[in-house]
């Protein structure tokens, strides 16, 4: 830095001026580091050569949205600085077994890279990747400051890795773990934390199903006192949660296990004083097998309350009423469809602010439809909530009539994800398709970056989308279309298109060929059960060397057909684990 | 490859050679939508009779079978037979509630690859709204003969206005039945809805669990008991508490399944119901084609209207529409147990 300095000041001739940044480069490293979001540092980088090296040697956390679009190699030389690492790894559609199983992804090699190259590393947040047992605890040995374990839709692992982290990561401050294909072998691993271990902030296993030592948590619980975030699993009853709050009145995320025992009225007392000497609980789950009997005794701690997740309580919609007039400063509200269309209604009344709405099907699949929402839910959210931008709408029928209310009354979406669980069904009032409803929905939302559609849709949804959705990023498009045109006109139409997913639709060759020069400013592209052939794949790879265009083969299906077909910039070149199923092009 | 059974809810049976009473045949294919028709090894190839399949309403998948489907009488309507030649007037809207197609829609997941049944559709490209009809998909008119069945699942459900030719569907519809009879029930495209294995796997063991501790998940106050229809692609719940009497009961099961059934039409090609509950009653009870029984508190199988309104609520733990030839079985066993009860 000096000789920088010196050089400013000794040649100030003006083509160095404009040149040089005014500022030392540790200044301008220390400004930079108050820089957060990836996509402003990624901006930051691109100004001139100095600004790219102050940026990568102030960076901290690295944000890899597709692991193969980079190698470990890559990131180390580029930033030597990094202690966190979020890293996602197979398509989204593998969260719906749609990818095979050996696909890739694994966490292995980039752990191999880091121990060498970020000894100091503290988080690993990891979304859809493949890791191991033994990866599980080579992390836990190889690196001492590690704090912050994060894993979401993974896969690979069993509980004795979590026992390895458990035991050995002695300064850990995070255990989250949820909706992962985990192996469950017991609750031991809870039991592998020493007894001289306090520093846990955050503890998440609501998604594992076995039965962890109640004494060893409580132990846990009530000697780390900073914790904040106690996520519990269906194990724990009532009467052990009261115990685990009376602990850490501090939570500010709490998710409960079972909600339904046999509670005496002293036990219900003891509950809802718990429950009401938790005043900064903010978020709160869980909440499996709800008897809305108890549903009270949280009343008290629902104050400040921003985020519910009911989306594993099977609540009907009076008892959802009731508990949401509690709940004034909710912003997120998960919910299943048992509350129906009138536990809707009630989220609309009471729920002025709500940003963010999910609602799930309790029965996918439909064998005994008991309950489920409709148009008429939708409606009266929208009502009620005029600050709403994100919804997710598990429904069995829809109107674009209803929608295109929907979004006069919330013009602000920001993801709009509607999902017709009957593919292909029309309008059914109408019996029309549902373009109009897509397209008053990128029209009237022009902030819109995130889109999922379904129903009966032609091309015109795709040219509705193409011309008014420029603010787009993820679009996932299943059963619709009807030719290549409206492939083309997403493809053309949306600038800001990163990720695109596609399945069972009638797109073929011209359209994927269509997008030649677009696939490079995104993330990636799928396609499943569509028109593309090997033919088609391999002239694309062919035109597109910076492309990984991958191609997944089903047993059985014709030769020349792509069935399964994923695109994805790289900078890696092809990689080298592909299993024999995936064609690298 | 088993052979998926036929059930015709129109009352429109063609003749064949599994053992149906030969009804009346009329040619109701212009006013309802083609159906998904399965197959069997008879009669496929006679062209009258397909008229009338393409008016059949379907449950099934390829090949399917699913358990409790006895080759057995058919033909049979709801709600009378003398109602059948009016399905013709019958407008196809009940179906429009007829979500089942979309799961019964779609082939097998757990059968064959997924690939099997990419297929459909897409792959073909219809460009205009009909491709959807698929579903119902009447598939063929002439030599549709083998498949049948199926409603390929290709992007539809709904209720496909009047009926598209779907021959171009037919090779697919051919593959689809290659693979053997998958568990009807539970025949559904794979990924979807797109829903998290993690969250469809804890949420579906928690409705299991909570079905059996009872019927009524709900407080004291409701008595909800599941009931379910032959044929019919998914169950329905009603509140016993709800209703006073049998009527009541009948008259709401009527509404609930009258989708279910195009010849639900009165005599005046109207849907009159709240006239025809009586007699529907008395139909159901009475007459061999369907028949309302329940399940009670032993797990025995009863014929519903033999005990005092309060004792039924008090012992029913389901309710079940079941085929007359069925149900004459029961008929006296039902009897006899009332009178040993009683």
């Amino acid at each position: 830095m000096d000789s920088e300095w010196k050089r400013f000041r000794d040649s100030p001739n003006s083509e160095e001026l404009t040149r040089r940044s005014s500022f030392p480069d540790e200044v301008l490293e220390r400004v930079l580091s108050l820089l957060n979001s990836h996509k402003d540092r990624s901006s930051v980088s691109l100004v001139c050569k100095d600004w790219y090296n102050a940026e990568r040697w102030s960076r901290t956390h690295v944000f890899i949205g597709n692991c193969y679009s980079v190698s470990p190699e890559i990131v180390a030389r580029r930033f030597p600085n990094i202690r966190s690492v979020t890293l996602k790894g197979k398509p989204r559609f593998s969260d719906f077994n749609l990818v095979p199983e050996n696909w890739g992804a694994d966490i292995h090699a980039w752990l191999v890279v880091f121990v060498v190259k970020y000894p100091f590393l503290e988080e690993l947040r990891l979304k859809r990747m493949v890791i191991s047992d033994e990866s599980l605890e080579f992390l836990s040995v190889s690196f001492p400051n590690f704090k912050s374990l994060s894993l979401l839709s993974c896969d690979g692992f069993s509980t004795n890795g979590l026992a390895a982290i458990a035991t050995h990561c002695k300064n850990l401050t995070e255990l989250d773990i949820q909706e992962n294909g985990i192996d469950d072998r017991g609750g031991s691993w809870l039991s592998c934390f020493p007894e001289s271990f306090t520093s846990l902030e955050v503890l998440n296993f609501a998604n594992l199903a076995s039965d962890v030592n109640f004494d060893v948590l409580e132990r846990l619980v009530s000697r780390c006192k900073s914790l904040r975030v106690l996520k519990v699993n269906q194990s724990i009853s009532l009467e052990q949660l009261q115990r685990l709050l009376a602990h850490a009145p501090q939570l500010t995320e709490l998710g409960t296990g079972s909600f339904s025992q046999q509670l005496t009225s002293h036990q219900d007392e003891e509950l809802k004083t718990a429950f009401s000497n938790c005043k900064n609980i903010h978020t709160l789950s869980g909440l499996w097998d709800v008897k809305a009997i108890y549903l009270p005794t949280l009343y008290p701690a629902c104050a400040n309350l921003t985020f519910l997740n009911l989306s594993y309580a099977a609540l009907q919609g009076g008892e959802l009423a009731k508990l949401l007039v509690h709940c004034p400063q909710l912003r997120r509200l998960w919910v299943l469809d048992t509350v129906e269309d009138k536990g809707l209604e009630a989220v609309g009344l009471n729920c002025p602010l709500l940003e963010e709405l999910r609602v799930f099907p309790i029965d996918p699949y439909g064998e005994e439809i008991a309950h489920e929402v409709t148009e008429a839910g939708f409606i009266a959210v929208s009502n009620g909530c005029r600050r709403l931008h994100y919804v997710l709408y598990f429904c069995r029928q829809m109107t674009n009539a209803a929608v295109e209310t929907v979004v006069r009354n919330c013009p602000n979406f920001t993801h709009f994800r509607l999902c017709i669980m009957i593919p292909g069904r029309p309008d059914y009032t109408t019996n029309e398709p549902m373009d109009e409803a897509f397209g008053a929905v990128v029209k009237t939302c022009t902030k819109l970056q995130r889109l999922s559609v379904s129903g009966l849709l032609t091309d015109l949804t795709f040219e509705y989308i193409g011309k008014y959705a420029k603010n787009l990023e993820t679009l996932s498009v299943a059963f619709a279309g009807s030719s290549d045109w409206g492939m083309q006109c997403v493809l053309e139409g949306c600038p800001k298109l990163r990720k695109l997913e596609i399945r069972d639709c009638p797109f073929g060759n011209k359209a994927l060929l269509s997008g030649l020069e677009k696939y490079e400013s995104m993330r990636s592209l799928w396609m499943s059960a569509c028109n593309l052939t090997l033919n088609g794949c391999r002239a694309l790879a062919r035109e597109m060397p910076r492309l990984n265009v991958e191609v997944m083969k089903e047993d059985g299906s014709d030769e020349s057909h792509a069935d399964k077909v994923y695109v994805y910039r790289t900078v890696a070149g092809p990689r080298r684990d592909a299993p024999p199923s995936v064609l690298t092009l | 490859m088993s052979i998926p059974l036929e059930h015709d809810y129109i009352g429109l049976a063609e003749t064949s050679s599994m053992e149906r009473s030969p009804e009346k045949i009329s040619s109701s294919s212009s006013s309802s939508p083609p159906r998904a028709i399965e197959g069997n090894n008879s009669s496929r190839s006679n062209n009258t009779v397909l008229n009338l399949k393409e008016t059949e309403l379907r449950l099934g998948l390829p090949g399917s079978q699913s358990p409790e489907r006895k080759p057995g009488p058919v033909g049979v309507s709801l709600f009378g037979k003398d109602l059948e030649n009016k399905s013709n007037g019958c407008s196809p809207n009940p179906l429009k509630n007829f979500v089942f197609g979309a799961k019964r829609g779609f082939s097998d997941v757990i059968d064959g690859p997924p690939g099997n049944w990419v297929f459909s559709v897409n792959g073909k490209s219809d460009v205009d709204l009909g491709k959807g009809a698929v579903l119902f998909s009447c598939r063929g008119e002439k030599n549709n003969t083998q498949q049948a069945c199926l409603p390929v699942p290709t992007k539809i459900v709904g209720v496909p206005p009047p009926p598209k030719p779907v021959q171009e569907n037919k090779d697919q519809v051919s593959t689809v039945n290659e693979h053997g009879s998958p568990p009807a029930a539970k025949a559904q495209v794979v990924g979807w809805p797109p829903i998290r294995s993690y969250r469809k796997n804890t949420v579906a063991s928690n409705l299991v669990k909570n079905g059996e501790d009872g019927e009524g998940k709900s407080a004291a106050g409701c008595l909800y008991v599941k009931v379910s229809m032959e044929g019919a692609p998914y169950l329905r719940k009603v509140d016993l508490k709800n209703y006073n009497n049998y009527t009541e009961l009948s008259s709401a099961l009527e509404k609930m399944f009258s989708c279910f059934t195009i010849g639900h039409c009165s005599s005046n090609g109207l849907p009159g119901r709240d006239g025809l509950s009586e007699r529907c009653l008395k139909d159901l009870l009475h007459s061999s084609e369907f028949v309302l029984t329940y399940e009670d508190k032993d797990g025995d199988w009863m014929l519903v209207g033999d005990v005092p309104w309060e004792m039924f609520t008090d012992t029913c733990r389901r309710l079940r529409i079941k085929k007359g030839s069925e149900a004459i079985g029961l008929a006296p066993t039902a009897m006899e147990k009332s009178k040993t009860q009683n």
